[in-house]
Parts: C-alpha cells; sequence; structure tokens
C-alpha cells in the first residue's frame, strides 16, 4: 500500500539576494516515514526545512505539505511542528510554564485539541523532562533545550514534525528519548523531517534521507542505498603480526595499503589500514588466517554512510 | 492500491489577538527585571513620602515639595514631578524599548511566529502587553505615592502652584487627573521604544532609545527655546500636568501636550508596525540598521515636531519664550495673595479676601539693561497689597529663579514679618512661613495683561 505523501515538493528554488540557496529540490516525505536531510554547511537545509515550517515561502516550484499548497509564509496547514536554529525557548520560564503558555497561545486549553488532557505533563514525560519540569529554563543545557523543544512540538500532535539537528547536545540517555518519541510518531503515521550532521542517528532513525548540496540534491534515497554510494573504503586492521598481515596485504590481488609508504603517517605501527571493495576485504581476511596472522579488529575507518556522504558533497561541490 | 490518505487541511489559523497578549504578558511578568521594577515602583514611592515627610528638611527644589508636611497630596506630586524627569522615560526605555528586541536576544521569533502565525497579531500582542505592564507601573507609582502621603500626613488641603487651596477633595481629584495627564506622553516614548526595539534588533541602542530621547528633550527644555517648540516636544507633556493646579487651570499648554503626546504615540507606534511587517525574520543575526533608524524612524519624527510647530504657532497666540513680564507679575501677584490669606489664618487674623487685598507686582529682570522676559534666576519684584481699613500699603521683595517650562520659585526678601522669615510665630507655636519661598507657574500660552 502506498502512503500519501505527508510533503511533495518539486523543483523548489529559493534565494536570498544573490545567493541560491535551493536550486530544483525535489523531496517526497510519506506519512509515517522518518526522512533525513544532510549536506554540509550552507547546503540549503535550513532553508528547506524553514519552508517546511512555512517560515518562508519559495520562490519557484510547488511545494504541497499535508495534500495542501503552500505559497505563502506562515500559511502552512494545522499539524505541522517543529523547530529550525534551536527551540525557541523562554528562559525565564519553566520547562511546564513554556510549554502551558505555548498550549494556551494554541487554544488547547481551552478546547482540548490536539491532546490528552494533560498534554504537558505527557509531553515532558515523553522526553524524559518530568524531572526538570518546574526549574527554569535558563538552567537547562543544550540537550535539555533540545528536548523540550521536541516536547514542545509534540504538544500539537503532529502530523509533520520537522526537526533541525535534534540530537545537538544530548547525552545518551536523551538521545534514546528523542529516537523512541521519533519512532513513535513514525509508527502512529507522523513524517518526520530531520536534518542532522551525525550520520549514526540518521542509520538509527531515517527510512529514506536526502543528501543537499550547494542547494541541489546530490542522492535520495533509502540509508541502504546511501551507503552503497561510499565506494571503495579504508579499513583498519589490527592483528598479532603487523609485518606479516602488510605482506598478506600487499601480495592480495586488488587490495590498496594507502599508509604503507614507510613515513609518519601511521599513528599506530601496530595497525595497517587498507582499502577494497568487500570481496577483497573477505579474500584479505580469509589470506590471514591462512597465513596464521590473528585478527583483532577490522573496521572502516569511516562509517560508510559518512563516507558516502563525503563523497557526494565532496561531488557536489566540484562541478 | 494508493491509500486515499488523510484529506487536505486547512490552513492553520493565527492565534487570536487575546491569546497572544496574554502569552506575551506570562513572558513580561516571568522577569525578574519586570517584577523587581512592580516591586519598586508599588513600594518605593510610599516609602520615600512616608520617609521625607517625617524630616524637617523637604524636597523644595521639586514643585509641592515645599508642601509635604502639610498634606499627603504633595507626596504624590513629588513622586509624579520625579518620574515625569527620569521614572517614566526610564520605565518605557526597560519594558516597551525591550518586548522585541528581547526575541532577538533568544532567537525566538521563528518559534513565535509559528505559534502565532500572524506578525500583525504578534505587534499588537506585544504592544498591549507592554502598555499593560507600563500601566501597572504607573499606577503603583501614583497609587503607592498617595498611599504613603495620606498615611503619613494625611487627608489635608493643598496650596496649588497660583496658591489657592483645593480642598482634600479636590485635591484627590487633581492629583489623579495629573497622573492620567501623563499617561499620553508616556504612550508617547513607550511608542518610541517599541519603535528603537524594533529597528534596531538586537542592539542595546533599541532599549536605550526612550531614555536617550528624554535625556536629549531635557536637555533641550533647559534651553531658551521658543515656546512654540517647546510645547511641540513630546516631552512637554511630563510638564504640562503642572497647569492643573492654578486657577483657572493653564489648559491650552495641557490639551497640546497630550495632543502632541498622542500624535507621537500614534506616528512611532505606526513606524514600528511598518518596519516590523517588512522584517526579514529569517535573519538571526538581525541587528537592524543605521540607516533604517534614520530613514524610518528618526526623520519622520523630526518631521512630525516640524508639523507640530507649525500647527502650535498657527493656532496660537505663542511666541518667545512665554515669558513676560505681565504675566511673572501677575502669577506672582495672585500666588502671593492666595498665600496671605493662609498667613493671616494661620495668625488667626482677621480673614482678608484676595479682591480686598489688590495684590499687585512689580518685576524687573536683571536690571534696566536687560529685557524684562524670558528664564533666569535675576527677577526681582516687588509685591504691594492692601488690607482694609489700612491707608498705607503693604509691600514685600521677592527674588524670582523663573525656568524655561514657566515654573518659578519666589524667595520673599523681607520684611521679616511677612516674607523673610522661614517661619511665624503663631498662636500653637511656630510654623512655616507660607510667603517666605513659594512655587508659582507661568502660563506660557496665555496672553500678556496689560500693565
Amino acid at each position: 500500500m502506498q502512503r500519501s505523501p505527508a510533503v511533495r515538493g518539486r523543483g523548489i528554488r529559493k534565494t536570498f539576494g544573490d545567493v541560491v540557496a535551493l536550486d530544483g529540490v525535489d523531496l517526497e516525505v510519506p506519512e509515517g516515514e522518518v526522512h533525513g536531510l544532510v549536506g554540509p554547511n550552507g547546503a540549503g537545509k535550513t532553508t528547506l526545512l524553514g519552508l517546511l515550517l512555512g517560515l518562508a515561502v519559495a520562490d519557484g516550484g510547488r511545494l504541497e505539505i499535508l495534500g495542501t499548497p503552500v505559497g505563502r509564509t506562515l500559511a502552512v496547514p494545522g499539524g505541522v511542528a517543529g523547530f529550525v536554529d534551536g527551540p525557541g525557548l523562554y528562559p525565564s520560564l519553566t520547562a511546564r510554564q513554556n510549554l502551558a503558555a505555548l498550549e494556551a497561545l494554541r487554544g488547547h486549553d481551552a478546547d482540548g485539541a490536539g491532546g490528552s488532557t494533560d498534554g504537558v505533563g505527557d509531553a515532558l514525560e515523553q522526553v524524559g523532562l518530568t524531572d526538570v519540569a518546574d526549574d527554569r529554563v535558563r538552567g537547562f543545557s543544550l540537550g535539555m533545550r533540545q528536548r523540550l523543544g521536541l516536547a514542545a512540538a509534540l504538544l500539537t500532535a503532529p502530523r509533520l514534525l520537522v526537526l533541525d539537528e535534534p540530537a545537538n547536545g544530548l547525552d545518551p540517555a536523551g538521545k534514546r528519548h528523542v529516537h523512541r518519541v521519533i519512532t513513535r510518531l513514525a509508527a502512529e503515521g507522523t513524517a518526520v523531517v530531520l536534518s542532522s550532521h551525525r550520520m549514526d542517528d540518521l542509520a538509527a532513525l531515517c527510512s529514506e534521507v536526502t543528501v543537499l548540496a550547494t542547494g541541489r540534491v546530490v542522492f535520495s534515497g533509502t540509508v541502504g542505498k546511501l551507503a552503497a554510494e561510499s565506494g571503495e573504503l579504508d579499513y583498519r586492521l589490527l592483528t598479532s603480526d603487523a609485518a606479516a598481515a602488510r605482506k598478506v596485504a600487499l601480495d592480495t590481488p586488488g587490495l590498496h595499503v594507502p599508509l604503507d609508504r614507510g613515513g609518519d603517517e601511521r599513528p599506530d605501527p601496530g595497525v595497517l589500514v587498507v582499502r577494497g571493495p568487500v570481496p577483497v576485504i573477505e579474500d584479505l581476511v580469509v589470506r590471514l588466517v591462512q597465513a596464521g596472522v590473528a585478527m583483532r579488529e577490522l573496521a572502516p575507518v569511516v562509517a560508510p554512510l559518512e563516507a558516502a556522504f563525503l563523497a557526494l558533497t565532496e561531488n557536489g561541490r566540484t562541478p | 492500491m494508493t491509500a486515499t490518505g488523510t484529506p487536505p487541511r486547512t490552513e492553520a489559523r493565527p492565534a487570536p489577538v487575546l491569546r497572544g497578549y496574554r502569552f506575551e504578558l506570562v513572558k513580561l511578568l516571568s522577569q525578574w527585571r519586570i517584577r523587581l521594577l512592580l516591586l519598586v515602583c508599588w513600594l518605593a514611592p510610599a516609602a520615600y513620602v512616608g520617609v521625607v515627610s517625617m524630616q524637617s528638611m523637604l524636597p523644595t527644589d521639586t514643585v509641592f515639595g515645599r508642601w509635604m508636611h502639610a498634606t499627603g497630596w504633595a507626596g504624590s506630586l513629588v513622586v509624579l514631578d520625579f518620574s515625569c524627569t527620569w521614572a517614566l522615560p526610564l520605565l518605557t526605555a526597560l519594558v516597551a524599548g525591550d518586548v522585541f528586541a528581547a526575541e532577538d536576544r533568544l532567537g525566538t521569533w521563528r518559534h513565535l511566529l509559528m505559534a502565532v502565525r500572524s506578525p500583525r497579531r504578534i505587534f499588537v500582542a506585544k504592544g498591549l502587553a507592554s502598555l499593560t505592564v507600563l500601566l501597572l507601573l504607573v499606577a503603583g507609582l501614583a497609587g503607592s505615592g498617595i498611599a504613603g502621603g495620606l498615611a503619613a500626613v494625611g487627608h489635608h488641603q493643598l496650596a496649588g502652584l497660583d496658591g489657592h487651596l483645593l480642598t482634600p477633595g479636590d485635591a484627590a481629584g487633581t492629583v489623579l487627573l495629573a497622573w492620567a495627564c501623563v499617561l499620553a506622553p508616556t504612550l508617547a516614548f513607550a511608542a518610541v521604544g517599541l519603535l528603537g526595539s524594533v529597528a534596531l534588533g538586537r542592539s542595546p541602542m533599541g532599549l536605550l532609545t526612550p531614555a536617550l530621547l528624554a535625556f536629549a528633550l531635557q536637555l533641550a527644555q533647559l534651553l531658551p527655546l521658543p515656546v512654540a517648540v517647546r510645547l511641540a516636544l513630546p516631552s512637554h507633556g511630563f510638564l504640562a500636568w503642572r497647569g492643573l493646579f492654578t486657577s483657572p487651570v493653564q489648559d491650552g499648554p495641557i490639551v497640546i501636550g497630550l495632543a502632541v503626546s498622542l500624535a507621537w504615540a500614534v506616528a512611532a507606534t505606526a513606524l514600528a508596525y511598518r518596519l516590523f511587517l517588512r522584517r526579514d525574520f529569517t535573519d538571526l543575526a538581525y541587528d537592524g540598521s543605521g540607516r533604517r533608524v534614520l530613514v524610518a524612524g528618526a526623520l519622520p519624527l523630526a518631521g512630525l515636531t516640524v508639523l507640530t510647530f507649525a500647527v502650535v504657532t498657527g493656532t496660537t497666540s505663542a511666541e518667545g519664550s512665554g515669558i513676560e513680564r505681565p504675566k511673572v507679575q501677575d502669577s506672582l501677584a495672585t500666588a502671593f495673595a492666595h498665600l496671605y490669606r493662609l498667613q493671616t489664618r494661620q495668625l488667626h487674623r482677621p480673614d482678608v479676601t484676595e479682591a480686598q487685598l489688590r495684590a499687585t507686582a512689580s518685576c524687573d529682570k536683571g536690571g534696566s539693561r536687560v529685557a524684562d522676559e524670558g528664564p533666569g534666576n535675576d527677577w526681582r519684584c516687588v509685591v504691594s497689597w492692601h488690607l482694609p481699613g489700612a491707608t498705607a500699603a503693604g509691600s514685600a521683595v521677592y527674588q524670582l529663579d523663573v525656568t524655561a517650562n514657566g515654573r518659578f520659585v519666589a524667595d520673599g526678601d523681607g520684611p521679616k514679618e511677612v516674607n523673610g522669615y522661614f517661619q511665624i510665630r503663631t498662636p500653637t507655636g511656630d510654623a512655616p512661613n507660607p510667603l517666605w519661598q513659594f512655587d508659582g507657574h507661568v502660563d506660557l500660552l496665555a496672553s500678556a495683561p496689560e500693565e
């Protein structure tokens, strides 16, 4: 069954003076999907997120949000929530007061729309801030503010949640709370669009990823497909006998040993860095075992997603 | 199969202004700075008036300060005079001057826009919320000063700026009216605060705008400006209330003060509104620009000043400094006659009326080489009066310090039994001599009486 799109953008273009922030961007996010948006600084991520939140309007192209065409600023339909450039919070208010004031502003206290009878308490509980609900936000860490910003978005029972770097400053416990909330929302049918520089977050949360570079889409697809874009990776190999391992590696067809230059570039003389496609790496492993060299560690130097990101965005920068 | 999905949603409606207003009020009242201001405004005037009223030294450099021993209503007027000079411009700076800039500092504009979905409503809500807080602060200053004065001294007659006595009831009404009059210039400065806050973003200059304007205008008020220019400035409204305490009321300057202040309030608010709606909220580092402030703020307000000057000049007989010898003489003689009656009652002498006294004054400024007009502390006057049944006229000498805004302080130079000593010996003991030193007020707009 095909899900209806929460976001459908075609040829979105946005400029600021002479600067082209978005140049013909296509984006489609079905309901119930967590969609990652990545790209180097200045790629246009925040601009695109701002368009989804209705904070700005595209100069060209077509953007539909929750089935409604968006043609002017602040004209997105109800059910869209989130934040860009950090959550907007008032430090002189407590966490609970921040959310209660927002809920009162939206009228949820009066008409009950958008949530349970204790929407504020529920939202705080979901992001793990119940214990500090009555503390002033002034004393909150960055991670706590991020979680409170997510709680503020939850108050509206969003159908489209837009989050800009939601994992910034989060400790492992906070990250678990945020991931749990996002995963649950997606399971309930909410579309989530989030930007992040952390590939592990994208891998853990997103089913689809769009990579932007200089305002253009350089990749769009599943996380698995993105990983495949990484090409040949460097692997860090730690063995019982580094010299023997190097000899085996040099004898392995199709395998490169990029740091084996006899110089000082290797930080650890016991570590060997090799490069090659996965089948060649597997062949190396077999050869090492046959040579009686014990392997203690074999891992990519750069994670596949990160390598793919670097490969794509470096290409995007060089037309 | 393709799911039909949810039907298209309607565009989210902006939050009602009332909810936005409540939201802004909650934010303002949660700031420690605002809470501290409220506390100070509601407690400090009462404490000040209470303490000063108990002391022998009174703030005689402030109008009504010398009457703080006599009636509780004088204390509130001392607070009012001080507030008009310093407190109200500062309060407008701290409240209205920061209400928009705070969102820039906190980086919360996007969040607020998404929640309210209407820059217009945000502007209205912020304007109303800051106005509410300002009104609370002014109410505190007024109420606290009145309460402190009444508690410490009591509900007695108040001598006006022409010496006539207001009954306690009239004093109460006039004091409240005076406080109401200064709401108009307070609004004008608050609107300038909004304009500075909108135009200058995170820059602290936005917050300082009303205070700087007040400081500049106070300096201007010290200069011997033509009365038409003086009345065309928004700060005049902070002085015009003094005209309520003469009989008849000096209504010309009061009406002009109110009209100019309200014109400034409307113009500055409209300019702020226009700037706000044109603002690019996607720029998080917005600090305004000097050019924008000049073109969209300072120049239109300077134009308004020129316009009000032209209107005042065209519709009134205002010319020169407004301080001329016949008007000074008339004001001094009127005040002397009223206060002479007060002294007579204190001394338990037979009552006389102002008409019977036929008090006149003859004044000279700075000798024969100086024109007898304009402000200065070199006015010297001789007051003459007649007592029923007495053939000779009494006379008393006064040194006058006349300020450019029309206020004067008359300092008695004798004879000692009339105005030369700070106390008089009454049958019940020594009492302050009302004729020794007193305040008066020249109507800057009145036509000079014939000499």
